[in-house]
Parts: structure tokens; sequence; C-alpha cells
């Protein structure tokens, strides 16, 4: 790389000419910043703006920019250039929009406007543009593992984009659950019945398509790698291997049905005649459009009842406390099944959900064909002679009971997903931990039950990719459904949450688009959502690092892996650059090339701190750049007052924060440190998953530090905030102030 | 904004909602050439008028901005707001788009510094607080909003305001000469987002919309919600600006009815169910709030969100489609007549404000379509092969929570990719 030469320039518009002394800022540039070039500008966006900028970086060599004007999530598009590494001051949302303006005001605002030139020429001196890391690979070929539906949709659909596809199957036959029913509930609207299910024709289309290979009676025993370069090795039934590397992989493993023996109140296990739905499937394809013929002795039925949500939408043990999402239509559907035989069927139910048109339609069509629907629960099923379904009458409000040739229990789905990763990990780490018997005995009686690994990825973090709840891999994000844990790794269809088959389509469609997507950004070095096409990725610094693997367990996405040494191996493309690494590292060997230690440490300590007898406190506040930043750019626009003592650093994600930035912040003299991050815990909302919730853990060990200083503890404080907290944000850094300068004083830190 | 280049291989993507932003940003993201066109003067949709999401009761404007900043770092993607597509012809692999862009007044130059908006002195109808509240002639539309730029509102053109609005800007950002603009596009595939609206509360007769202050809707509710909305944040009585106490919510207002939407719109069960925290979030104890309803449709493994908020004793729920609604003319409340069904007893219940759960109604527009297009009487789009490279994303495609719009739409961007990769792969 050439030399580094910066140039800082300073925007007079949006009322920052009239409020701040700019040639004051342009010396602080030159002499505190050491800019070589520092140029003030009358509306720095413009066209004429951003040419001045320009031809300093094609003429003048300047490589490092420093644009002191609006936020940096303002005027990106004028603001954009290419191979140089940029910082923003932020004088306009972050000081004079949160400062009055008024006479006495003048020389605080000014202050701050100081130190946000002198923090962003730090910034970007220790910011380099990131470098290829030369393990970029492009494969546009996807693993996808489960025939089913979901599996063939996914199959189908990457091929159709041009990705070849290995479609691993561990049964012996395509189709899955599906390819078991007789009909099919339709994807579309209109007053219909059932129809012919899709699936023949789509296992046929697989099957002649030249981009797929169709792996049957075949599992994955082993997956290695990152996007781009994954490894997998497939084991047939026979005992053979074979290896393939393919770029992205999509897990379309379906669902379990539950047992219905745990449900014998229902009549579970204790007659032939009471059966799941798939069971009912089953008979229905048996009979093929004629009547069907109960199982126990083979008589043609005539009366059929539905018991909706058994064993299911319940906290009872051995019960599922979810609804499965497609019972209602499935019931529906089978109950068109009876009805078109000349049978009687009842849908008993609490609440019926067959939503959206296609679902309301569905519903409206079993009525017309004279499905009778009961709003009752289900009390108990008497198998004693001919079948008895007991129930609460919810309508008349009262116990009826309703004689049927056979019951079937709507029972729910059961993710088909592998372990839970973090069971082993946690085992592993009780048993190295003295009075951890319990969980230990716990922990491994958890494990024995649990299902067989369905990727054996050879990942530090486990074997398979992380659950939501009840098993579900799904993604937390209302916002981001196929936010995966695991990069370049997908699930679609019920084993990511329960669903009918046209939400599998669906969802095996989306879960494809963003596993050519993750194909498309291994190549290029992008990160993946939420930080797209960040080409910057960790590296460490081998002779500082103690191997304790701080990073390898911390990382949300699981994507470091250790060597045999037990030093840390970073894969760029599993890499979702947080930075949780960076902040959890004890020596702080791991930096971005554009975030590190030094890029944020720099900048604080490139804060003026003022005498302890200015009475000018200093407060640092570590604020994500996902929501408390916007927070606080939005608080600007609202005009909220802001303490002129705050200064405030955007940090990738709370989680990238190291203690290190406090115990230097406190050293230095600031007299408060507010840490800003997102909500965690279950209705976590850190963008990284678990960042919020390490530093607040990180945060409640750093106590010490602030007694071997000696320092009152309430000077560092950690929040979780919103990016709605647009008032509640500037109070906290006001409260801060107040409690400085009204209870605990300033810091005898300063110099 | 210049000229959007297009070719048959760019993704034109109809509506810069959740679901528009996602088709848009997911194929974009795979090296895709994208055009976005959104009809009002920002990207954010609805998702933008929402205080909170269910279930996690988190804050929308939370993904906005990652998506916004997705957006700002892709340049595969060129957004042209104010822009309406007023016919597609031609085939999939070769569609000629005709759209009209309305004049915004307002150019790239804006640095939204908020000086025309103090010059002007108009004020309008807030449509992103459904008219809730004013907002200026010369306005950005949230604090959210993107692009980050003014816009004049056209009733201003030719008024003493207008001038004031050019005069206040220092950087000859309003531009008064602006005109509507006429343009042509050639793309390979199009993803229709366009979304929902709130279906018209008024045609709901017996409810009285129209006739009562103290009836409102739920998306209404959002609004009041928002510390700068409307209200400042307060659930409040329309009529006389009093806390309410008891409040009914009426389910399937408009959905699930033969005389209005037949569809049921899938949100406003979660979405009544989450109000309901936000009642218990201003008031506490001191407030109830009765949901009135056919089917709780909390689906799948969000019921138990559902469960929680049945555990909650200030919440009731009564199985009836209230038959009508008449008010108390002294004090304002209302008293909702029908049958609950549970045991078949008539009620006539009294409350001081009643939310309608009003249907979402799709906002796919008559006449652009080529012809044969398969659009189904609910007005959503099928996935049907007589569509050819159209596809429908989010709310165009059925009624859909966020979640399942953006998965719909992140899957539409794979059908629209498959597309232009085949244009591609001809062209060579």
């Amino acid at each position: 790389m050439s030399e580094n030469k910066t140039g800082a320039y300073i925007c007079q518009g949006c009322g920052l000419g009239e409020r701040l002394d700019t040639s004051q800022l342009v010396t602080i540039a030159t002499r505190d910043g050491k800019a070589n070039v520092a140029k003030e500008h009358e509306f720095l966006c413009s066209a004429e703006g951003v040419k001045m900028i320009q031809d300093d970086i094609d003429n003048e060599g300047v490589n490092k920019v420093v644009i002191a004007a609006c936020s940096r999530r303002a005027k990106t598009d004028a603001f954009r250039f290419d191979d140089v590494a940029m910082s923003r001051a932020n004088l306009r949302e972050g000081v004079i929009w949160v400062r009055p303006d008024t006479d006495e005001a003048r020389e605080t605002t000014q202050e701050m406007a100081d130190d946000y030139v002198r923090m962003a020429c730090a910034e970007v001196k220790h910011m380099k543009l990131p470098e290829s890391s030369g393990e970029q690979s492009l494969n546009r070929h996807l693993m996808v593992v489960g025939g089913g539906i979901s599996g063939l949709t996914s199959a189908i659909e990457a091929a159709k984009a041009g990705y070849k596809v290995d479609l691993v199957e561990k049964s012996g036959e395509l189709g899955g659950q599906v390819g078991k029913l007789y009909k099919s509930v339709p994807r579309k609207n209109g007053l219909q019945g059932y129809v012919d299910s899709e699936i023949g024709e789509l296992i046929e289309a697989v099957n002649a398509n030249d981009n797929i290979t169709i792996h049957l009676n075949t599992t994955v025993a082993g997956t290695e790698g990152a996007p781009g370069r994954f490894k997998a090795e497939l084991a047939t039934e026979s005992g053979s291997t074979s290896s393939i590397e393919i770029g992205a992989i999509v897990q379309a493993t379906g669902f379990r049905r539950y047992d219905i023996n745990q449900l014998d109140n229902l009549g579970g296990g204790k007659s032939p005649d009471v059966v799941d739905q798939m069971g009912f499937e089953e008979l229905a394809k048996a009979a093929n459009g004629g009547t069907i013929k109960r199982p126990s002795d083979g008589k043609e039925v005539s009366n059929v009842v539905f018991v909706q949500c058994a064993g299911q939408r319940s906290n009872e043990p051995g019960h599922l406390n979810y609804c499965s999402g497609h019972c209602c239509t499935t019931s529906i559907k089978q109950a068109m099944y009876v009805r078109d035989a000349g049978g009687d069927a009842t849908v008993l139910f609490d609440d019926l959900r067959t939503p959206g048109a296609t679902g309301e339609d569905f519903y409206r069509a079993g009525q017309e064909k004279g499905v009778a629907f009961s709003k009752g629960k289900c009390t108990s099923v008497d198998t004693s002679g001919d079948l008895k379904v007991n129930f609460k009458d919810l309508i008349l409000d009262e116990d009826a009971t309703a004689n049927a040739d056979m019951v079937v229990l709507a029972t729910g789905m059961v993710p088909a997903s592998g372990p839970n990763p973090y069971l082993q990990l946690e085992l592993d780490e009780a048993k190295n931990q003295e009075g951890q018997e319990e969980k230990v005995v716990k922990l491994e009686a958890e494990l024995a039950k649990a299902p067989d690994s369905i990727l054996n990825l050879s990942y530090r973090q486990g074997t398979d990719v992380p659950h939501l709840k009840n098993g579900f891999t799904d993604s937390h994000f209302i916002c981001f459904p196929y936010e995966t844990r695991r990069t370049g790794i997908y699930t679609a269809g019920p084993v990511r949450r329960p669903m009918d088959t046209s939400q599998a389509i669906e969802d095996a469609t989306g879960a494809t688009m963003k596993a050519i997507q993750a194909c498309e950004n291994a190549a290029q070095g992008r990160a993946a959502h939420p930080r797209s096409g960040d080409l910057s990725f960790p590296s460490f610094r081998k002779e500082g690092c103690t191997q304790c693997k701080r990073c390898t367990v911390e990382c949300p996405f699981g994507a470091i892996d250790e060597d045999e040494k037990g030093y840390p191996q970073y894969n760029e493309a599993r890499c979702r650059r947080c930075g949780t690494c960076m902040g959890a590292c004890p020596v702080r060997v791991i930096s971005f090339e554009n975030y590190s230690v030094e890029t944020v440490g720099q900048q604080l300590k490139n804060v003026d701190i003022p005498d302890e007898f200015d009475e000018k406190p200093r407060i640092l506040v570590l604020a994500c750049e996902n929501d408390a930043y916007p927070a606080l750019d939005m608080a600007g626009m609202n005009r909220e007052e802001i303490s002129p003592w705050a200064r405030i650093i955007p940090v990738r994600c709370l989680g990238s924060v190291n203690t290190i930035w406090i115990t230097d912040a406190l050293n230095s003299g600031y007299d408060g440190v507010m840490l800003m991050g997102c909500q965690k815990g279950d209705n976590y909302q850190c963008h990284f998953v678990k960042g919020s919730e390490m530093a607040h853990y990180r945060m409640s060990k750093i106590d010490d530090t602030l007694k071997t200083l000696n320092l009152e503890k309430e000077r560092v404080q950690t929040y979780e905030v919103s990016i709605a907290d647009i008032q509640r944000i500037p109070k906290l850094i006001n409260d801060m102030d107040k409690m400085i300068v009204d209870e605990i004083g300033m810091s005898p830190f300063k110099f | 904004m210049s000229e959007a280049i297009a070719t048959n291989q760019t993704i034109l993507v109809v509506g810069g909602g959740i679901s528009g932003l996602t088709a848009a940003l997911e194929a974009a993201e795979c090296g895709k050439q994208v055009v976005l066109l959104e009809k009002s003067p920002s990207v954010g949709g609805r998702v933008g008028q929402l205080y909170k999401y269910f279930p996690k009761l988190c804050i929308p404007t939370c993904g906005l901005e990652i998506q916004y900043r997705r957006l700002k770092a892709n340049r595969n993607i060129r957004l042209i707001s104010m822009a309406e597509v007023t016919d597609i012809k031609g085939e999939e692999g070769n569609y000629n788009i005709s759209v009209k862009v309305a004049p915004r007044y307002v150019n790239e130059n804006c640095t939204a510094c908020g000086e025309c908006g103090d010059a002007v002195e108009a004020e309008f109808d807030d449509e992103h607080n459904f008219g809730l509240g004013k907002r200026k002639g010369a306005y950005l539309t949230s604090r959210m909003a993107y692009p980050q730029r003014y816009v004049l509102d056209p009733r201003i053109i030719g008024t003493d305001d207008a001038q004031k609005a050019k005069d206040a800007c220092k950087y000859n950002a309003v531009d008064l000469e602006m005109q509507e603009q006429d343009m042509e596009l050639n793309v390979g595939s199009v993803i229709w987002a366009t979304g929902w609206k709130p279906y018209d509360a008024a045609k709901i007769q017996p409810y009285g919309y129209d006739r009562f202050d103290n009836v409102i809707t739920n998306v209404e509710m959002e609004r009041m919600m928002d510390p700068f909305g409307p209200t400042g944040g307060r659930i409040q009585r329309p009529s006389d600006g009093k806390e309410p106490k008891n409040i009914a919510f009426i389910q399937c207002a408009g959905s699930r009815d033969h005389n209005h939407l037949k569809h049921c719109s899938r949100i406003c069960c979660m979405a009544s169910l989450k109000q309901t925290t936000y009642v218990r979030e201003q008031f506490g104890d001191e407030a109830k709030s009765t949901i009135y309803y056919i089917d709780i449709r909390a689906i799948d493994r969000i019921d138990d969100f559902y469960q929680k908020v049945k555990e909650d004793e200030n919440v009731s729920f009564v199985k009836s489609k209230v038959a009508n609604i008449v008010d108390n003319k002294d004090s304002g409340n209302l008293i909702l007549n029908g049958v609950d069904t549970e045991g078949y007893n008539r009620y006539a219940n009294e409350h001081d404000l009643v939310v309608l759960a009003i249907g979402m109604e799709s906002n796919v527009p008559a006449g652009v379509f080529p012809e044969g297009t398969a659009i189904n009487e609910h007005n959503f789009i099928d996935f049907d092969p007589a569509n050819g490279g159209i596809f429908g994303a989010g709310c165009s495609s059925d009624a859909l929570d966020v979640n399942r719009a953006t998965q719909n739409a992140t899957a539409a961007a794979l059908r629209a990719i498959q597309v232009v990769n085949r244009v591609a792969g001809q062209e060579g």
C-alpha cells in the first residue's frame, strides 16, 4: 500500500458554519489530527464539494478521508468514494442539533465538534482498506439434505437458477411425508376441494434434471469448511462413501410424526381405529376414492370425528406447546374424503385456523361439502366398545358425546432437526468445572435422547444448526426469516417451524435464494446480512495469542474453529463481522482492517480531557450502530438536548466492545462510560444474536477493574436500548451527566 | 436521480415496503441489477407505521434500519421514489414497463436540514398517521425517511408557501419547475410488491366508524402509540381525549365476510393480541381489553403469544361476531350488541373505545398487467405459469404477516433471478 495521506473535509452547511468555528476545526484536523490536507466547504455534499474531495483523492494521493459534516447515515450517496478509508465526524445530528443555539453553549458545542474531528482523524489513521483474504472461492453447487417436498423444491429451484445440486435422502425414495398423502390441499384459492398432489411431477422433474444428482439411502457423515468451500462426506446404507464439494447447504429434513401412543386418553394406541392424520392418509390412499375402511374390522366408515389440537397447544407433559399450522386444513381435506364417499365428518375444534385467502376459501369449501364443524374440546375417547368421543361442547356449554366409526387425532409436527449443538459444548464445559456433577448428569441424559446428527459439522461449536425453540431451527427475527447462526446453511420446511405444504414450498424457495446468495458472497469475500457486503474480516496476531479459546467459544455464529494447537482458525465466509471475537479477546490480538482495538481506542484517547478543575466531565458512549446510533441521530433530528460532555462512538455490536476501551477511558480521565446495545435474552433484538448479552456479561466483571482504580461502579453502565428510544437515550446520557456533577464528582484520573 | 438504465437482465421490483425491499436486496446481493420503484416519497411502507411487531414486541424500524443500510451500500439497486407503474407489456425475459414519476419538487441537493419545512405554513393531513395528525406542506415522511430528502406537497405549488420553501433552501434543492415524468423500462422480470391497505372501515356500516368518534381502527391505534405520533404516544378517545379504561377489539372487521373481504387477513388476531399489551403497557391494571372473535388465529409457534395474553386477567375473549354498535351520546361510550356463541347469550356490552381489527386489502391495481395475468378474486397475484416472469411478493400474493411476507419476497427474488439467468444464458 502506498503512503498514507489523510484529507479532512469540513462542511459549513446546514448551520455548521454559523454554529461552529470551522476554521478552528481545520486547524484541529491539521494540528491535532495530523491531516495532510484540511479544507472547509460551504456545502460539502454538493457536486462541487464532492468533486473537491475526489480531486484530492485522484490528484493529491489522499487515501484516508475524514468527512466532518452530517451523520454517517446521511448523504451516503454523495460521500461514497472508492478505495479510500473514510471516517465521518458527526457534527450535525451529533453536535449542533443536540445543543442549544445559545451564547453560553457555544464554547462547549465547539469543544464537542473539535473532539469529533480529532476522533475521526485518529480513527481513519488506523483504518486500512480490507484486502482479500485469499479464501474466496466460487462454487455454484448446493447440497440439499432431505428429499421431501421442501428438499425437492429447493433442488429444482436451485437448478432452475443454473446451480448444481446434490440431493441427499436418507430413505430409499423421494417424496417424504407429502409423497404419502392421498390428495393435497390446494395451493390456490377458490371454492374447491382437495387436489392431486404435485409431488409426482416434482419428483419426475428432479429426476430428469441434469443439474441434480440424487443420493438415496444416504446420510451426511461429515461436513467441513465454509460457504464456497464446504466438503461433505456422504455415506450410503451399503457402507460406501463419497465426497462432494459444495458452496452452500439447504437442510430440509422435515418433521417426525408425534407418537399418538402418548395420547391414550384420546384413544391413541388403544384402538386401531384411532389414527393420526398420516395414518388416515394411508387408509385414504388404500381406498383410492372409494369408501375408507377402518383398520379394526375393515368396516366402511360412515362417521368420522376429527379431533383438532390433539396433544398440541397444550402445556401438559409430553404435549407440544405450539400450533402446527397445517392440521386444520388437513382435517378439512380428510373430512372431504369422508363426505365425498357419502359419510359424515365432524371436525371438533377450538380455533379453526385457515388463514389467508386460500385457507379461508378451503374452509368455506368444506362447509359447502357438508363437513360439520363443532366448537368443542375433546376430553376423552372411549375405546371400550364402539368409539365414543366425549367432549365439552363450547357453544352449548355442556358435555356431549359423539359416536364415531373412526377418530382422527390431529397431532402436531415434531421437527426432524439434529441435536442442539450447544448441549455437547455445555457438557464439555461442565465437565471441566468442579461442582457441576448434577449439570453433567442432566446434560448427559438430554444428550442420550438427542437425535442423530444430520450434518455432522466439524465446527468448534457443534455438529448441527442451533435450535431456536421446541427443537425448531427457526430464525428469531421477524424481518429476517432466513437469519441463520451458521452462515451458508439454511433450513427450510417444517424443520424450521411448523407449516403446511404451500408454506414449505415458499420456504424452500426462499432458503434456496439465501443459499445461492451465500455462494456468490463467498466468491467475493462479502459478508452476509446484516453487514451485507462488508469485505473486512478478523485476523489475529499469532505471537500474542494465548489459545484461551474465548473467541472460538463466544462467536455467535460458530465461525471460528481451532487448529490442533488451539489457535483460532477464522473462516471468512462463515464470519458475520460483528467483532464479538475482538471484544472477547483478553490479549487484544484480534482485529479487522477497518475496525480494531486501535480504531476505537485511539478515538477515545484523542478526546481532549479537560483538567479536573474545569468542571467539564467527559462521558464516553459506545453505541451500537444498528439501533442506539440511529436513535441518537433521530434525537438530533428531533432537537433533543444531549449533554455537551458526551462523546459518542458507534460500534458494530456491543459484543465487539473490548474491556480495554473501558479501562483506557477510565485511566484517561473519563468520568463515565456508557454502553448502549440491543435487547438481550429470550426476545433478543441484537442483530448478532449474542453480542449484547456477551457485553453485559463482560461488563458485569468490570467492577473489579473499578475497584482497583478506586472508582465508583456507577461510572460504567450498560444499557439495553432500542431504535425507538429517541428520547430515552438522551435522557440516560443527561442523567449520567447529572449523577457525575451532583453525586459522584469528577474522576481523579485527569492529567 | 438519473434515468434508470435497465435491460432484460434487470429485475424490476415494484413497491418499497418490507417485501419489496427484501426482494430487491436479496436479488441485488446476489449480483443482479435491480430497479426498485416506490410510489410514495420514501420507502418503508406499512411496517414503518407500526409501533411494535408481534410476537417479540420489537421495533419495526430496527429491521428497516438494516434494510436501508443494505440499500445504501448496494450499487446494484436503483431506487426511484414517487414512481408508479402504469403499464406492463411483453413477456418473460422481455417486459416493457411504463412508469410515471411524480414531481418531488426537491432535488438531490437536499440535505434534510429542515429549513423549508420551517418556512412553509400550510398543513395537511399526515398520511403517515392515517390523517390523525397534520404535517407541513414541505416535509420528511418520518424520521426514518429514506431517501432522506424533503418533498413538497403538490397542493402548495403555485402558492406563496412554495416560494417560501424555495427561498428558505440555501442549497438550490427546491425546484418548483419539476414536472411529472414518463419513463420506459425494459426488464426481464417483475416482482410486484405493492402490499396492502387497511380496508375502508366506513364500509362496515353496523360498526359506525364514520359515525362514532370512539370507533377507531387498529392501524390508527399503532399510530397513537408512537411517542411522536398524533397523540404523543397516548391511547386516548378521539371524542374527548380521555384515557379509555374498557376497550373492545372487534376481530374480522371487514375480513371473512361475504359483504366485504372474503379472505382471512391473517394478521389481525395477532395484532389485537399485541395491542392488548399496549393497553397494559399504558394503563397497567387500570384498563381492560375484550376481544370479540370468531377464531383466534395465532398460527404455528407464535401460539404461545396467545397463551400468554390469555393469562392476563385484564384481557377477556368473547366468541362472537359483533352485530352492531350503538353509541351512548352522553358518555361517548359504545354499546356492542351481539350473541356470545359460547352458551348463546345475548349481550349489550358497553365500552369506552372500540378498535376495529381491520382487514388487509390487496393493493394490486387494475389495468396494469398483461392480459391473462392470474390475479384471483381476492385481488392477490397467484403463483401461476400464466404470469410468466411476473411474481407477486408479500401481501400482493396473499394476506401475510411480516415474517411470511419477507419469506415470500425472498422466494420471489429467486424466481426472478431464474428468469434473468435464463436470459443471460441465451444472450451469452
